[in-house]
C-alpha cells in the first residue's frame, strides 16, 4: 500500500501538469480511497510508523504506562534510539516492530541509528 | 505503475534531466588530476587504449548482500557480475578498497557471502563498514571478528603502499541524533598522530563509507565533524578521498583534494532532493546494470597524475 502510494506520488512528481490533472481525476476515487485508508491507519493510537525515512507522527503524546510501537514500511532498515539512550532498538528491517513502554513521565526525544538526521519525540503525561 | 511512469518521463526530458540521467548512466569517464584540476580525457574505451602502466586499484561499494526488495531482487548476482569483471581484468588491480556497506542487514550468511564471492578475485581487499554492517546485536561485533584485525577502534586502520598512504577510517558509529556521519574525538586524535611525521609530499588516499564533505544535509549525507578530518590533510600535496553511501557518481575538487563516491552494485538511490527521502530506487529492469558498477584508480609514479575511472556493469 505504501508502496503504491509513493509510487503514485513520484509519478505525480514526474509528469506535465496537464497529463498529472488526467490522471488525478481518472484515480480520483483510488486515491481518495488510499487517503482514508491512510487517515484511518494514522489513527491507530500509540503507533509510529517509518515511511520514507520520516517518524509519522514525528511528535507523540502518551499517557504513562502507555506502550508506544515503531513500525518500518521502507525498504531500508532503520532503529529507534532514545538520545538519552534508555531504549534503542534492534535494526528493523521491513515491516519489522519495535515496542517499548514508557513508565514515567517526561519529554523522550529519539532517532534513526543509521540515519540519524530522521528524529522524533515522545511526549509522556 | 512505476514503469508506466518511467516511460511518460522519457517523452518530456528537459535538457536538465538529459544530463542528469547521463551522470547516472555513468558510462566510464577517465579523470586524470594534476596539480590539483581534474582533466577528462575520454570515454572509457580511449581510456583504455592508453591505459598507464602504473600502480592500480579497484573501489567497490555498498554491495549490500542480503537486499533482495523492488529495486533489485538479486544484489549478490549482481556483485557477482561486478567481480566477474574484476577477473576479467587484463592487469589485476593491486587491490580492492571497499567503501562499505558490504552487507544490508550485518548477518553472518550475508558476510560468509561476501567473503566467498570477493575471494574469487583473488585480490586483497580492505575494507570500511558502512552503517548496514554494524546492525548485528552487538553493533559491530560481527564487522570486526571478520575485518577488525590490526584495525583500532571501530575498525579504522593506515597503510602503505606504492608511495602512497592509505587511511580506511570509519564514520558510521556512536551517530548522535538530528547529526551526520561522525568519526569521533579518538578517532580523529588517532588520525592526527597516523598523518603527524609524514612529509606533504605523500600523496595521501583517505577512504570511508559517508562522504567526508556534506553532500546534502536534508538526508545525511556528509560527516559532522569531517572538516576536521579534512583540515588535518590539507598540507598535503595530494589527497584523494573515496566514499560510499549515496549510490551514485560525485566528483569534486578542492585545493589538492579530490572527493569521489562510487556507484553500489546493489541498486540506485536519487539524486539529492529529486524524491521525497534516499532509498532504493526503482528503474526499469533492463535499465538497471547501467546504474550499478564500480571505478579503477590509476597511480602514475613520478609525477603522480591519479585518474579514477568509473564503469557501469554494462556498457
Amino acid at each position: 500500500m505504501k508502496n503504491l502510494i509513493s509510487q503514485c506520488r513520484n509519478v505525480a512528481a514526474r509528469l506535465p501538469l496537464s497529463r498529472a490533472l488526467m490522471i488525478a481525476m481518472l484515480l480520483g476515487p483510488i486515491a481518495g480511497a488510499l487517503l482514508a485508508y491512510g487517515a484511518v491507519a494514522a489513527q491507530e493510537p500509540n503507533v509510529v510508523t517509518i515511511d520514507n525515512f520520516t517518524f509519522g507522527p514525528k511528535e507523540l503524546t502518551v499517557p504513562v504506562g502507555t506502550t508506544v510501537k515503531w513500525v518500518n514500511h521502507d525498504d531500508i532498515p532503520h532503529t529507534v534510539a532514545n538520545k538519552d539512550k534508555l531504549f534503542r532498538s534492534a535494526a528493523l528491517d521491513t515491516d519489522d516492530s519495535y515496542s517499548y513502554t514508557f513508565a514515567s513521565a517526561g519529554t523522550f526525544d529519539y532517532f534513526c541509528g543509521l540515519h540519524p538526521y530522521m528524529v522524533g519525540k515522545i511526549i509522556v503525561k | 505503475m512505476a514503469k508506466k511512469g518511467l516511460e511518460d518521463r522519457g517523452q518530456g526530458l528537459g535538457r536538465r534531466e538529459v544530463l542528469e540521467c547521463m551522470v547516472w548512466a555513468g558510462t566510464g569517464v577517465l579523470w586524470t588530476v594534476s596539480g590539483g584540476v581534474p582533466h577528462s580525457v575520454g570515454l572509457i574505451g580511449d581510456a583504455l587504449a592508453a591505459e598507464p602502466t602504473g600502480f592500480t586499484f579497484l573501489q567497490m561499494s555498498d554491495s549490500h548482500i542480503g537486499f533482495d526488495k523492488a529495486a533489485n531482487p538479486d544484489a549478490l548476482a549482481t556483485l557477482r557480475e561486478a567481480v566477474a569483471i574484476v577477473k576479467a581484468m587484463p592487469v589485476k588491480p593491486s587491490f580492492i578498497i571497499h567503501t562499505g556497506d558490504i552487507t544490508h542487514l550485518s548477518k553472518p550468511a550475508e558476510f560468509d557471502n561476501a567473503d566467498k564471492v570477493f575471494g574469487e578475485t583473488g585480490v586483497q581487499v580492505h575494507w570500511v563498514p558502512g552503517e548496514h554492517d554494524i546492525i548485528d546485536v552487538d553493533r559491530g561485533k560481527a564487522y570486526l571478528d571478520r575485518y577488525g584485525r590490526g584495525t583500532k577502534g571501530a575498525g579504522w586502520y593506515s597503510y602503505d603502499d606504492h608511495g602512497i598512504h592509505f587511511i580506511g577510517l570509519v564514520n558510521v558509529v556512536d551517530l548522535k541524533g538530528g547529526g551526520l556521519g561522525n568519526f569521533g574525538a579518538e578517532q580523529l586524535a588517532w588520525l592526527e598522530a597516523d598523518l603527524k611525521d609524514r612529509s606533504n609530499s605523500t600523496p595521501i588516499v583517505v577512504f570511508a563509507h559517508i562522504p567526508l564533505q556534506v553532500i546534502y544535509k536534508e538526508w545525511g549525507w556528509g560527516t559532522e565533524d569531517g572538516t576536521q578530518a579534512l583540515s588535518l590533510l590539507k598540507r598535503f600535496g595530494s589527497v584523494t578521498i573515496l566514499n560510499g553511501h549515496i549510490h551514485q557518481l560525485a566528483q569534486k575538487v578542492e585545493g589538492n583534494m579530490t572527493f569521489h563516491t562510487a556507484l553500489s552494485t546493489a541498486f540506485p538511490q536519487p539524486a539529492p532532493g529529486t524524491a521525497p527521502s534516499p532509498g532504493p530506487m526503482l528503474v526499469p529492469a533492463d535499465k538497471l546494470r547501467s546504474f550499478l558498477g564500480l571505478s579503477t584508480v590509476n597511480v602514475v609514479q613520478g609525477n603522480k597524475p591519479l585518474a579514477i575511472i568509473d564503469r557501469t556493469l554494462v556498457a
